[in-house]
């Protein structure tokens, strides 16, 4: 049979070498992004063609890849990259956090705490966290030359003037080693102290936006606040109903259509993984309440 | 003059000689001082070390100036080999370099003559590779900084002697600055723009 095959990890070795300049110069600047010749890749914007790309320039045979998807490692997108490289690299696949060396991940940080030697690659969908207040390039680019993030605070205090508290919830902007502002991608803000002084090396990847970049361990990652005004964590007040746990991010699922609920863990491999030892939870839908986590 | 039969190999694999370098060259780059060993089995020119080598090989292409200092340059070894290999224009002016291959670092020219960066783009900035004597025995080198628990012991035999206290610079021009990569043998070492020295010779 002549089938045509991939090269290793899909990507072309020149493409390799680029987003491996690119990830090196992300590194030595943390928080800083990086603009990268994104490629084009086998599936539509917004499905982790960053992620994807950054996967596939480190991705070597050794190693053992976990993909998830809000913290689930069995919905469409996570499947479908897991068999994509284990297509394409041969790479063994699993869906523990403890085992893998590269994890990919869409919009959440798993709740076990990763270990040395483990790289995270988040898929970024808006790499600039100014974006949204300064729709310019040239001038976002500027502000972060100047470190000039006044525009930020005032964002943050507009949620306070309007609603009483800092109301942003995901995508909740960090400050990386006491210099550059940086979108966290679109995690629940509940993920952002995982961030600070994290053991493994958490790489981000947008394909659509072009940019890469990078926090290395063991670096500080602050999130904005103010003295008044402290960053706090947010989760629903309840316990998993499938494993009882009372620290994990929860996902609300709805049951029926006259208001039943339930709220279960959004890190599936944590969520088996207590189970598995032998917690369990109500396993009922659970009256809808809300408190900040601290 | 060399032929292209008797012109030294490069990777037996490319494809997965270049992924194995690219992981030593991150995980020395995400935890600045460790010492980080290239696995890969490649040919060496003159005066290449295997780890310069094998990063030149995983790093080098059509899209990045290479400046060789006069050590790299005194054979046309080096540059004839880079050519055939990695398609790597060899450039005459240190500023516009992506990277600055120094095979004699005790006369390592004045940092000032290599790329920084700009504030707006920082990461276009040259990253030396800088052949040294040792990087398991020498005088130790206290280090700190992103990427490192607390603190990092480097023990190495480094010219120029003053390496550290001339990328001190790094600290003030922050974010631009030069990044380090030293190469001993199939050793290698990363001194990011983000590592500071905390204390020498202890």
């Amino acid at each position: 049979m002549n089938a045509p095959t991939y090269n290793f990890a899909y990507l072309d070795e020149q493409t390799k070498r680029m987003i491996r300049r690119a990830i090196l110069k992300a590194i030595a600047i943390p928080g800083y992004q990086v603009p990268f010749a994104s490629r084009e890749m086998p599936m539509p914007y917004g499905w982790g063609t960053g992620g994807v790309q950054v996967t596939a320039a480190i991705l070597g045979p050794d190693d053992v890849l976990k993909v998830i998807d809000q913290g689930s490692d069995d919905t469409t997108n996570a499947i479908s990259i897991r068999k994509f490289f284990g297509k394409t690299a041969g790479v063994a696949t699993t869906t523990s956090t403890m085992d893998a060396t590269v994890i990919q991940t869409r919009h959440r940080i798993p709740e076990a705490s990763l270990h040395a030697g483990q790289v995270l690659v988040y898929q970024v969908p808006i790499p600039e966290p100014l974006r949204f207040l300064e729709p310019r390039e040239t001038e976002t680019r500027r502000m972060h030359a100047l470190a000039e993030y006044g525009l930020m605070h005032v964002k943050l205090y507009e949620d306070i003037a309007r609603f009483g508290h800092i109301a942003t919830a995901y995508a909740y902007p960090v400050k990386v080693n006491a210099r550059y502002v940086m979108d966290p991608s679109p995690t629940p803000k509940f993920d952002n102290p995982k961030m600070d002084n994290c053991a493994a090396l958490q790489l981000f990847g947008a394909g659509r936006e072009k940019r890469i970049y990078a926090i290395p361990p063991y670096t500080t990652v602050v999130s904005l606040d103010f003295e008044d005004h402290p960053f706090t964590r947010y989760r629903f007040n309840a316990p998993c109903a499938l494993c009882g746990a009372d620290n994990s991010y929860l996902d609300e699922i709805v049951t029926d259509d006259r208001g039943g609920r339930m709220f279960v863990c959004s890190d599936t491999d944590f969520c088996e993984q207590r189970q598995a030892a032998g917690h369990h939870g109500t396993e009922s839908a659970a009256p809808h309440k809300e408190k900040a986590h601290v | 003059m060399t032929t292209i039969a008797e012109m030294p190999a490069g990777f037996a694999d490319k494809v997965l000689s270049a992924q194995s370098t690219f992981r030593s060259v991150m995980d020395a780059m995400a935890r600045p001082g460790s010492v980080q060993r290239v696995a890969a089995s490649v040919g060496t020119p003159a005066g290449m070390m295997r780890g310069s080598a094998a990063i030149a090989l995983t790093l080098f292409d059509h899209d990045t100036p290479i400046w060789l200092d006069a050590a790299m340059s005194a054979t046309p070894d080096v540059a004839r080999w880079l050519k055939f290999h990695a398609s790597a224009p060899v450039v005459a002016d240190s500023a516009i370099a992506s990277f600055a291959l120094i095979g004699d670092a005790a006369n390592l020219p004045a940092l000032e003559r290599f790329a920084f960066g700009s504030s707006e783009y920082p990461d276009r900035s040259t990253t030396l590779i800088l052949q040294v004597d040792s990087l398991t025995q020498g005088p130790a080198f206290e280090l700190k900084g992103p990427g490192i628990d607390g603190s990092a012991l480097l023990q190495a035999m480094i010219k120029p002697r003053d390496l550290f206290q001339r990328l001190s610079i790094n600290e003030a021009l922050f974010p631009r600055g030069i990044d380090v990569v030293l190469v001993h043998d199939d050793n290698i070492v990363a001194i990011p723009r983000t590592t500071r020295l905390i204390a020498s010779g202890v």
